[in-house]
């Protein structure tokens, strides 16, 4: 089955003192969702309730076709019955359980002999690169393999909608990549070391993030949440390139451009490289390339004998931010579609020097070190 | 972070502490000490032996050691739930029912013996129905000590326990039940495990309390020897009469409450966070 | 005014302190402050609560400014705490042996008259349910027995009673203090309890007494002291000679001792 598992139809309400989520939504089967927001916009809740840790005041929650939740006929499925994993942000490993203990324990709850059980928790701590891991305690992982850990147990519970709670907040900044690109390889499905017999099949799932980077790297879709609503839905590049609320303005202040990994960069499907640090993991699959516009220099003629990317756009918005003016690109006649939405920050001074009105030419030029490279789902 | 014995690093230099604590910190471990020191200099150590064979203190200190482990079982058979169910329950009226059960702490236990007199004794309307019943009374039997004595040890392990299950938090039970265990499975295969440094040091707290236990098994189960009279009964008694013993008995009490304490640490006695 | 102060925290203060030097210092008076010039300390035995509290206000109308304090508690208890040291002008205690624990300290006052005696009785609860009519009548079956362990004066009594009378008892209990006996008769958990005459009296709504001859065995005599170092010699010794005289007899016969 690589299709129809794990399609979520959500619609539910729940007060809290600062906020009442009010959440409809539908994940076909197979697809990863961002959740962005600021805090306490009710992500944790969502996540909770979904998992069955909540009661909410009012609503339905189906996965599968099957019936989780249903306030009117008070329906209540427990949390060990949903099939719905959660990964935190803390590991949060039984103490006193080994490693393989910890990733058995799912199976051993669905029934699998000790041996049957230890054995699933081999093959998924393998998936996780953590197979020499099995025999230690909690104690001694870092924080990097706790959560590595964590994640195959999470899947070793085969759950049919994974729930992520911000998984990579925690870890150090030099070891969230190599975490991210693990993510990645299991939502994504297939990938190299996933043993056969599971994890073939797209997963759907949730992910809580605060990371732009996350959405983009690990989700087909985000969904950014304010005060318990939905105020953005869509597929990330759209909402990042065109935020109609103002946390997904704030959250859309990264540059992407999407394409095809490849040596020193990546290239657009129309055939123009965009020059960039290579991040972890890319290797010729489909990638994006981010940058800040702050990083985005604007010139009226083409600027040339430096090592930057240099691209024409079309100038067809001004927004006034605290110090500086963002420019928004739209595409000149001709030019590759991607080129929408690019924006720079520049100061207001260099706005008046480049006479820069909409409808103006311009070109934005960017240096190759402050491009970022990294996988993107399909 | 994680339940279990704290390691303290013998490296790490603390934010140290204002030396004007140690003090009155001197002054209370004194407190404490000074009165055992007391008893140990006060001992007539060559008559020791012969004073603590005796028939009498044997017979007070088996009973005192069976009946303490019999109470110290039972606060575990129905302290604990007790426990569990403060803590994890949730139901409403818990903040009703906690002073209930702390109540035996600050009573005197001799109200305690009283109270337990009045309500399974022979004109108690517990008593009453076990005599008219089953044929039993409680008051002057070996029963009636372990009542008394889980009475009074109850609190220590509801308290100790419930605070080890506060500490551990529900998160792990919350990742185990979307892991797919039942409630059950996840009460036997991560609460209990994580609060075992709790229940043990709740134990040994039981025990020690059930151990020294005297106004409320005096009150409720009377003191005859091989039945009811415990070991601090008889040190009561003999005090009367022959001082020398009664120290040396006290010394056997404190003997065995140190040991109790020795073997269960460090992992129980200090293992309450 | 009539005041009872209960030394237990003199007393434990006392006993830490005595402990803690390994004895022999004589320590200033505890927490229960320094008697004050007019005030006169008496420890006496518990079961003479009553009378002493009557004598005690006759003394304090006979000698205005006088404030009589008294120590009641178990008297091998007072008597430790007077060789402990306990600031205590007289001693009237329910045995001669606890009252040989002060002489032998060398504390007790030249003479150490008995003056008075306290006879066995067995209580019962009021009408005598299980119709107890004698001593034997203790080990019937069906009737549960409480005693004084022997370790304190009834207690002792009983045992003198059961030697003389050749009836070993299987009481289901032997407490610690005669009033624990009463107790257990009165609270209906025991049938019949071996106490004095005067705790019958003293609770003649709730218990019945029944008298048995073998008491003679065991007539408990009560001595009375003015201690060697009383901090007021000269009151301590008129209290003694209150509770020997007319008026101390006449108030112990009718709570029902007896006269030497």
């Amino acid at each position: 089955m690589s299709e129809g598992r794990g399609r979520l139809v959500a619609e539910l309400t729940l007060r809290r003192p600062s906020f009442t989520l009010d959440v409809a939504l539908e994940i076909p089967a197979g697809q990863v969702v961002a959740v962005l927001g600021p805090n306490g916009a009710g992500k944790s809740t969502l996540l909770d309730t979904l998992a069955g840790l909540l009661r909410p005041d009012a609503g339905r929650i189906e996965l599968d076709g099957r019936l989780l939740t249903d306030t009117r006929t008070r329906v209540h499925v427990p949390a060990h019955r949903r099939r719905v994993g959660l990964l935190a942000q803390q590991a949060l490993l039984f103490p006193h359980l080994t490693v393989r203990d910890n990733v058995a324990f799912g199976p051993r709850c669905a029934g699998a002999s000790r041996a049957e059980a230890a054995r699933l928790a081999g093959d998924w701590l393998a998936d996780v690169d953590a197979a020499d891991l099995a025999a230690r305690r909690p104690t001694q992982l870092s924080g990097g393999q706790a959560q590595r850990v964590a994640l195959a147990r999470a899947l070793a519970g085969e759950p049919e909608l994974l729930l992520l709670d911000e998984p990579l907040s925690a870890l150090d900044v030099d070891v969230a990549p190599a975490m991210r690109a693990l993510l990645r390889r299991v939502l994504g499905g297939g990938g190299p070391g996933v043993g056969a017999g599971h994890g073939e099949a797209p997963r759907t799932a949730l992910l809580v993030t605060h990371h732009l980077l996350d959405a983009v790297v690990l989700a087909d879709r985000v969904l950014v949440l304010v005060e318990g609503r939905v105020v953005e839905d869509g597929p990330a590049r759209e909402v990042l390139a065109r935020p109609r609320s103002p946390f997904g303005a704030r959250i859309a202040g990264l540059n992407l451009v999407s394409g095809t990994a490849c040596e020193g960069g990546l290239r657009t499907d129309d055939g123009t490289l965009v020059s960039g640090r290579p991040g972890h993991g890319t290797n010729g699959g489909p990638a994006v390339a981010v940058f800040p516009p702050s990083a985005v220099s604007v010139f009226r003629d083409r600027p040339d004998g430096s090592p930057r990317n240099v691209f024409p756009v079309l100038l067809v918005a001004l927004e006034p931010h605290a110090e500086v003016v963002r420019m928004r690109a739209g595409v000149p006649a001709g030019g590759p579609d991607w080129l929408d939405g690019l924006a720079a920050d520049v100061t207001p001074a260099a706005v008046a020097d480049l006479g820069a009105e909409p409808g103006v030419p311009l070109w934005f030029a960017v240096k190759a070190n402050e491009v970022g490279i990294h996988p993107a789902t399909r | 972070m994680i339940p279990g014995a704290p390691v303290r690093d013998r490296h790490v230099v603390g934010v140290g502490l204002p030396r004007v604590l140690w003090v009155p910190a001197l002054v209370g471990l004194a407190l404490i000490a000074l009165p055992v020191v007391g008893l140990v200099v006060r001992a007539d150590l060559a008559r020791f032996p012969e004073l603590v064979t005796g028939g009498a203190a044997l017979s007070a200190l088996g009973l005192s050691l069976r009946t303490a482990a019999v109470s110290t079982l039972l606060c575990l058979l129905f302290g604990g739930p007790l426990a569990a169910v403060l803590a994890r329950s949730g139901a409403p009226g818990l903040r009703l029912i906690r002073p209930i059960v702390l109540l035996p702490l600050v009573l005197p236990p001799v109200v305690g013996g009283l109270a337990l007199l009045y309500t399974v004794g022979r004109t108690g309307f517990g008593g009453r129905v076990l005599e008219l019943w089953f044929g039993i009374t409680v008051p002057f039997t070996t029963a009636a000590v372990v009542l008394a004595q889980t009475f009074v040890s109850m609190p220590f392990l509801v308290v100790s326990l419930e605070g080890a299950l506060r500490t551990a938090g529900e998160r792990y039970e919350s990742v185990a039940a979307t892991l797919g265990a039942s409630p059950a499975t996840v009460f036997r295969r991560v609460t209990l495990p994580l609060v075992l440094p709790g229940v043990g040091s709740g134990l040994v707290l039981a025990f020690a309390r059930a151990l020294g236990e005297f106004g409320a098994t005096i009150a409720f189960a009377g003191s005859l020897q091989g039945t009811t009279q415990t070991l601090p009964l008889l040190v009561y008694q003999v005090r009367e009469v022959d001082v020398d013993g009664a120290v040396a008995l006290s010394l056997v009490l404190v003997v065995v409450a140190v040991l109790v304490i020795a073997v269960a640490r460090p992992r129980a006695a200090e293992g309450l966070g | 005014m009539s005041r009872h102060r209960y030394t237990v925290f003199t007393a434990v203060l006392g006993t830490a302190v005595v402990a803690g030097c390994g004895g022999g210092a004589q320590p200033s008076s505890g927490a229960g402050g320094q008697p004050g010039e007019g005030t006169l300390t008496v420890s006496a035995a518990a079961s003479l609560t009553k009378v002493f509290g009557e004598l005690e206000k006759r003394f304090e109308t006979d000698n205005p400014g006088v404030d009589v304090v008294l120590n009641l508690g178990s008297s091998s208890t007072l008597a430790e705490q007077i060789v402990h040291g306990a600031p205590v002008d007289v001693f009237a205690a329910a045995s001669p042996a606890t009252m040989k624990t002060v002489a032998d300290a060398g504390l007790a006052g030249a003479e150490q008259p008995v003056f008075t005696t306290n006879k066995l009785q067995i209580a019962v609860a009021a009408g005598n349910p299980k119709g107890v009519t004698g001593f034997a009548d203790l080990n019937k079956p069906g009737v549960i027995t409480v005693v004084c362990a022997p370790q304190v004066p009834c207690g002792a009594a009983t045992e003198k009673v059961e030697k003389a009378s050749g009836i070993a008892l299987r009481p289901a209990s032997r407490e610690p203090d005669v009033k624990s006996v009463v107790n257990k008769v009165t609270s209906g958990n025991a049938d019949a309890g071996v106490v004095y005459l005067t705790d019958v009296l003293d609770n003649d709504a709730k218990v019945d007494g029944v008298s048995f001859p073998e008491a003679d065995n065991a007539i408990n005599d009560y001595p009375v002291t003015a201690l060697k170092n009383a901090p007021h010699a000269a009151l301590a010794a008129k209290f003694v000679e209150l509770v020997r005289g007319e008026d101390g007899r006449r108030a112990l016969e009718a709570a029902g001792f007896g006269t030497p």
